[in-house]
């Protein structure tokens, strides 16, 4: 009796022991990783930093670190020949935004039509194919031409870049439907519109989520290509300004700007997909993690 | 219960009322079915050839046959999911013309849905009749705690064992009360153990609502244990070899007690030896083929 007792507290004590290392492990993992990011960091910066002091890169063409930070406290403080900063950012900012959900209910909409429809998906087919090849950031020139300065054409050019990028997901995800499912609802008596709404939709969901995390980085993308290409606000207007003065630095400094924009919306987008698709099996990498 | 139920019942024949036994809307007729599929290369397969059958209403047939026989095949056109290429399927007495009304299909893969919980998995059949949400999760949870599932409306699919997520395709399945039940081997892929439990569910369960049910399997002892009636398809392309009437009095109790019984034994030997030759044929067909 008094053996199995001791027995049952040693296999207690070894468990707790063995916890207590994994907890370790991971520890040990994650403060690695981050030793290895923040050193990746300084290595990049600092190596811009240096050599463009020493001489050996020209920062009248590359910019410097500091001199980045410079350009971006003024844009912040001083302002710009257009506005406050803040100002030209929001407007980015909407037409990125606009460009993002119309493409979006655009390409689901017509991917989840021509998903489901096989005789419209085998027609029109080639010709998105056709078009999908052509180079669509050229479109802004003609869109400017054709509508303007203002925010229209911008909206216009990230919408359509946004467009195919969820389109072919949302198509591709209808494709890929368990047909065991809709043969299921369509037993109990479902209609088509009951068939996307319970099957369909859901299940291209992974599908078109996926895409919207590089969807978001299209709409800036188109946003701010048209700015470029002509407009009198936005940050577009500033970087080409700045390329007309050979400032790099203001050019890097919009850069840092943008990105944090697009991170924050990835941030959102992940919420959105966390809670959407709450439904999924943790994959792999998660389930390890303990 | 069954009243609640009876109110959603699908179907518009005036005869179908309530549940299946003895109820005409809910005999299966096939005459002379036969199915043949277009393959890739643009040839014709022929999957079933000229299947009669008859189910009488609140019957429980079952269907052995060798793999790719046809017997998946033979239920898709009950269903209405697919049209035969020539013969006809009658529920009821009214041709099968698209998908037919007070049907339920458990099929061979798993048709859970993924990204709804097990409450609304179930539900979904009452939701898609138009049955307020309400009254349908009524339904439901009463569905669930018949099947021993209470507690897990909230789970999602995968987050259940395969034993229990044949529990909620049963529920769904049987929560419209349908007239007419097909299983494309529903326990194929579980344990003993658990295939014995569920086997003592389902017969309880349709013992109280009588749908006429046709139900494919591979295990014969399963066959004998459940069914009125077993159907044995040659190989492909499927035609009916033979009909067995199982006289096994019912309620037939325990499915792993009744395996012991001699007439079961003596039932089993009859059915396996006309199957052998079939499963042998079939064997042979498909190494050929691969040769
Ligand atoms: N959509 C289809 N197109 C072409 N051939 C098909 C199609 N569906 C089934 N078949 C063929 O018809 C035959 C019968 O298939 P079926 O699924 O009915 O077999 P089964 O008897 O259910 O087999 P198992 O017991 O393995 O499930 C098989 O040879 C299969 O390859
Ligand atoms: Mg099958």
């Amino acid at each position: 009796m008094t053996s199995l007792a001791q027995n049952a507290a040693l296999v207690r004590e070894q468990e707790a022991e063995l916890k207590a290392s994994a907890r370790r492990a991971v520890t040990l993992r994650k403060t690695w990783i981050w030793v290895g990011r923040i050193l990746l960091a300084v290595i990049v910066i600092g190596g811009w930093q240096w050599f463009t002091e020493a001489g050996w890169v020209d920062k009248f063409f590359f910019g410097q670190p500091t001199e980045v930070w410079n350009s971006l406290v003024k844009l912040f403080t001083d302002g710009t020949a257009f506005g406050s900063i803040w100002e030209n950012l929001w407007i980015t900012i909407q037409e990125a935004l606009g460009g993002f959900v119309v493409g979006t209910l655009a390409g689901v909409i017509l991917g989840i039509l021509l998903g489901s429809n096989r005789y419209l998906s085998d027609v029109v087919g080639p010709y998105i194919r056709i078009v999908n090849s052509i180079p669509r950031i050229v479109l802004g020139s003609i869109f400017i031409v054709a509508f303007g300065l203002g925010m229209g054409p911008k909206v216009l050019l990230a919408a359509v870049l946004v467009f195919f990028v969820v389109f072919f997901n949302a198509f591709q995800g209808v494709r890929e439907v368990d047909q065991n499912l809709i043969s299921n609802v369509r037993v109990l008596g479902a209609s088509p519109l009951q068939v996307a709404m319970h099957v369909t939709i859901p299940s291209a969901m992974t599908w078109i989520i996926a895409s919207l995390h590089s969807a978001f980085g299209f709409a800036i993308i188109g946003a701010l290509v048209a700015e470029v290409l002509g407009a009198q606000h936005g940050v577009g207007l500033i970087i080409s300004q700045a390329q007309g003065t050979f400032d790099p630095n203001t050019v890097y400094a919009c850069m840092v700007i943008i990105a944090a924009v697009t991170l924050g919306a990835e941030y959102f987008i992940s919420l959105l997909e966390h809670s959407l698709l709450k439904w999924r099996p943790p994959s792999r990498s998660e389930a390890q993690a303990i | 219960m069954t009243t609640v139920s009876e109110l959603h019942r699908r179907g518009g024949t005036p005869t179908d009322h309530g549940g299946g036994g003895g109820d005409e809307g809910a005999r299966i007729e096939i005459h002379g079915l036969t199915k043949r599929y277009l393959t890739p290369k643009g040839e014709t397969f022929t999957a079933i050839r000229d299947v009669s059958l008859t189910v009488e209403p609140g019957q429980f047939c079952a269907i052995v046959g060798p793999t790719g026989c046809g017997k998946s095949t033979t239920l898709a056109q009950v269903s209405g999911l697919e049209h035969p290429s020539a013969g006809s399927v009658s529920v009821g007495g009214k041709v099968v013309d698209g998908i037919t009304n007070g049907v339920s299909y458990m099929f061979q893969a798993d048709a859970l849905f993924p990204w709804k919980t097990v409450l609304n998995n179930v539900l979904i059949g009452p939701v898609l009749l138009g049955t307020p949400k309400r009254e349908a999760t009524e339904l439901a949870m009463d569905w669930l705690r018949r099947v021993g599932l209470s507690g897990f409306e909230d789970r999602y699919p995968h987050q259940l064992s395969g034993g229990m997520r044949k529990r909620v395709a049963m529920a769904a399945a049987l929560i419209n009360n349908p007239r007419i039940l097909l299983m494309d081997e529903p326990f194929g892929a579980l344990d003993v153990q658990t295939k014995a439990i569920m086997q003592n569910e389902l017969l309880q369960l349709w013992e109280g609502l009588r749908p006429s049910v046709l139900f494919i399997t591979h295990d014969l002892d399963e066959a004998v244990a459940l069914a009125d009636k077993v159907v044995i398809m040659t190989s492909s392309p499927g035609t009916i070899k033979n009909v067995f009437d199982i006289d096994l009095p019912r309620p037939r109790g325990d499915v792993q007690q009744i395996r012991h019984e001699e007439r079961f034994l003596e039932l089993q030997g009859q059915i396996w030896s006309s199957l052998k030759d079939e499963v042998t044929r079939a064997y042979k067909q498909t190494a050929g083929a691969s040769a």
